[in-house]
């Protein structure tokens, strides 16, 4: 489904060029749930934004489902992004003046698709938000958003979901709960990629990655 | 939430602003042309009255004026005849006649004459002796009391100067050119050529000046202008089609004067009216220029208030542009997205802008025009066309103030805001 081959990224800092990649070459299949750890800093938001179509890479070629999305124009890479992948961030990254269902209901506004409503009602319901639908970000709990966000990542139906410490924010109960969704989308045939440095998260995935300094180590 | 709302608002408030001194300056330019045409419709209304007023005097003034015509041989030199105070020309008798016959109704009397400055032998002083036959009056019109006494044959009338320095009396008898006359009448002292002046029967004069059958003058008096000023140049032309051998001179009347004074009156209120019309439009083009000049600049300061705000307010949502951007929205979606709100505001803030415009410019007419009674109410100086302008020209300001800071935070790489915090 992803394949990383040989990708390199190098930042221009301001102190000097930083290699935050090193050919790096991975691959995530459906029905994988692949977990990268690493300490803070060694790359794991930059391979997850690389893979995400958001990130040039320096060197090297990005496969998503047959094709480079680093190939083709900006527009038909955020088509990409908005068919094929779901976002999950650490910091939950809802917009603040939308109410639950219609963060839920924002990619379907990037890529209009039948049905959004009921299938943003479905979410709503499987993830236990029914009685928070309404309200805004601010009005919810930490971990109500953190579903909020898996649900708006799930909205298109992706066939992959790109997670940057998803739980980083969340006690172990809410961290749990976010995981078993994410382990139930795999085992309904989804994909998995996630980057932490929480070795206890990664213990939900089908697979695990180490980082270092920007390089894979088995 | 409130702070969006706020730069909503403050948005929405540039564009009225912006708006409001466009409809302002127009509306203040609508409204002093209105009042220039409502200045200059009193002004020419008072002078029509008054041009009738007058044309009603001079109607009435000229239904009874009469001027007096002289009639004189064509070869007359008319300066010789002021320079010397008598015509030296000549013309048959007989024209008096054919004059009287003609049917010109409007000459009342004919009066010729045949006048010489000539030695008085006998007395040894120079005069001016007139032969006059009293007048002929027009066959056509009733006749009616002599005008000009005649003067019998046989008898000389007197003019001041010589009946007095020579001590003579109605009734004495005195000899000219070696023929006695009785003294008819001695005229009182008028102060001019007539006072030393002789009249004798025009028969006798012609005989004594050796002039039989001529006259120099006929003098038509009270012809009767019936309150056109054109009939008396009428007249004179048809004076001059039967008498082809004559020109014709208005004497001592003032109805050319009348008619010229009237004349000038109307010029003048006239150049009153065009006066005033000078004045309010350079008026208009004083305001037009501060229009010009304030409206621009207002607009300008607008756009860069929006503009700002629009840098503020895409800079506060520069990880919701990164958000999007992840969730796959399109770089142009996104813009729409922004710029529909500038749009909304434009719109918002032209169509409340049309109205502080409005109440604006009114209230600067109202500040700076004297006598603004009757003005028109903002619902009457509101019209589909200015609604166009404010509905395009505000969206359009909007936008366009709002597309560099949209376009600047789009354009960033939403990787880099989504890899801080
Ligand atoms: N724009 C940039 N310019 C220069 N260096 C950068 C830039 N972005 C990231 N880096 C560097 O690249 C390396 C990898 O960054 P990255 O954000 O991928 O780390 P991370 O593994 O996600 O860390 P964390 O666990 O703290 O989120 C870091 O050393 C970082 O300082
Ligand atoms: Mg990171």
């Amino acid at each position: 489904m992803v394949e990383f081959k040989n990708i390199t990224k190098i930042y221009d800092g301001p102190e000097g060029k930083v290699t935050a990649l090193d050919k790096v070459s991975l691959s995530v299949q459906p029905g994988e749930f692949l977990a990268v750890c690493g300490p803070s800093g060694c790359g794991k938001t930059t391979l997850l934004l690389t893979a995400g179509g958001l990130l040039r890479p320096s060197k090297g070629q990005l496969n998503l489902d047959g094709s480079d999305p680093y190939g083709v124009s900006p527009e038909m890479r955020s088509k990409i992004r908005a068919r094929m992948i779901g976002f999950v961030f650490q910091q939950f990254h809802l917009i603040p003046y939308l109410t639950v269902r219609q963060n839920i209901l924002a990619p379907s506004l990037a890529l209009p698709t039948k049905k959004a409503g009921q299938r943003a009602q479905e979410l709503i319901s499987s993830f236990g938000l029914d009685d928070r639908a309404g309200h805004v970000p601010a009005q919810i709990s930490t971990g109500q958003k953190q579903r909020t966000a898996l649900a708006r990542a799930l909205l298109n139906k992706p066939k992959i979901i790109l997670a940057d410490e998803p739980t980083g924010n969340l006690d172990e109960g809410n961290a749990n709960t976010v995981l078993s969704y994410l382990s139930q989308y795999v085992a309904e045939g989804g994909c998995v990629l996630l980057v932490t440095h929480d070795v206890r998260t990664a213990a939900h995935a089908t697979r695990t990655l180490e980082m270092s300094r920007g390089q894979l180590v088995e | 939430m409130l702070h969006r709302w706020r730069g909503f608002a403050l948005g929405i408030f540039a564009v009225i602003i912006a708006v409001g001194s466009l409809t302002g300056a127009m509306t203040l330019l609508k409204l002093h042309d209105l009042q220039t045409q409502k200045i200059l419709n009193e002004k020419e209304e008072e002078t029509e009255k008054k041009m009738a007023v007058l044309k009603d005097e001079m109607r009435k003034a000229t239904l009874k004026l009469k001027f007096n015509l002289l009639i004189l041989p064509k070869q007359q030199n008319i300066r010789d005849l002021h320079m010397k105070g008598y015509p030296s020309e000549y013309m048959p008798e007989e024209y008096v006649t054919r004059l009287a016959n003609s049917g010109i109704i409007v000459v009342r009397h004919f009066l010729p004459s045949l006048q010489q400055r000539i030695k008085w032998p006998e007395k040894n002083r120079t005069i001016t002796l007139i032969g006059t036959r009293g007048e002929v009056p027009n066959l056509h019109k009733d006749p009616r009391r002599p005008l000009v006494q005649p003067v019998p044959p046989g008898t000389i009338v007197l003019g001041y100067g010589l009946h007095h320095s020579l001590g003579l009396h109605n009734g004495d008898k005195v000899k000219l050119l070696g023929r006695e006359f009785t003294v008819h009448k001695c005229h009182e002292e008028r102060g001019s050529k007539d006072d030393y002046t002789a009249w004798i029967h025009l028969s006798q004069a012609q005989e004594l000046l050796d002039k039989e059958g001529h006259i120099n003058a006929i003098l038509a008096l009270e012809c009767i202008c019936q309150g056109v000023e054109g009939l008396l140049m009428k007249v004179r032309e048809e004076i001059k089609q039967i008498l082809p051998g004559t020109q014709v001179i208005e004497m001592g009347t003032k109805a050319i004067a009348r008619a010229e004074a009237r004349a000038k009156v109307g010029q003048e209120a006239k150049s009153a009216v065009e006066r005033e019309r000078r004045h309010r439009t350079k008026m208009r083009s004083e305001r037009e220029f501060f229009a010009a000049v304030l409206v621009p600049l207002v607009m300008v300061a607008c756009a860069v208030w929006i503009g700002l705000l629009a840098f503020n307010n895409v800079r506060d949502r520069k990880v919701e542009i990164g958000i999007q951007r992840a969730i796959g929205f399109r770089a142009g979606q996104i813009m729409f997205l922004f710029l529909s709100k500038f749009l909304i505001m434009g719109l918002l803030g032209g169509l409340l802008g049309i109205f502080t415009g409005l109440g604006l410019g009114r209230w600067l007419a109202l500040v700076l025009e004297d006598d603004m009674e009757g003005i028109a109410t903002a619902g009457e100086l509101f019209n589909p066309g200015l609604l166009l302008l404010c509905l395009i020209t505000a969206p359009m300001l909007a936008v366009i103030s709002g597309w560099l800071p949209t376009m600047f935070a789009i354009r960033q790489d939403p990787a880099d805001v989504l890899r801080e915090v």
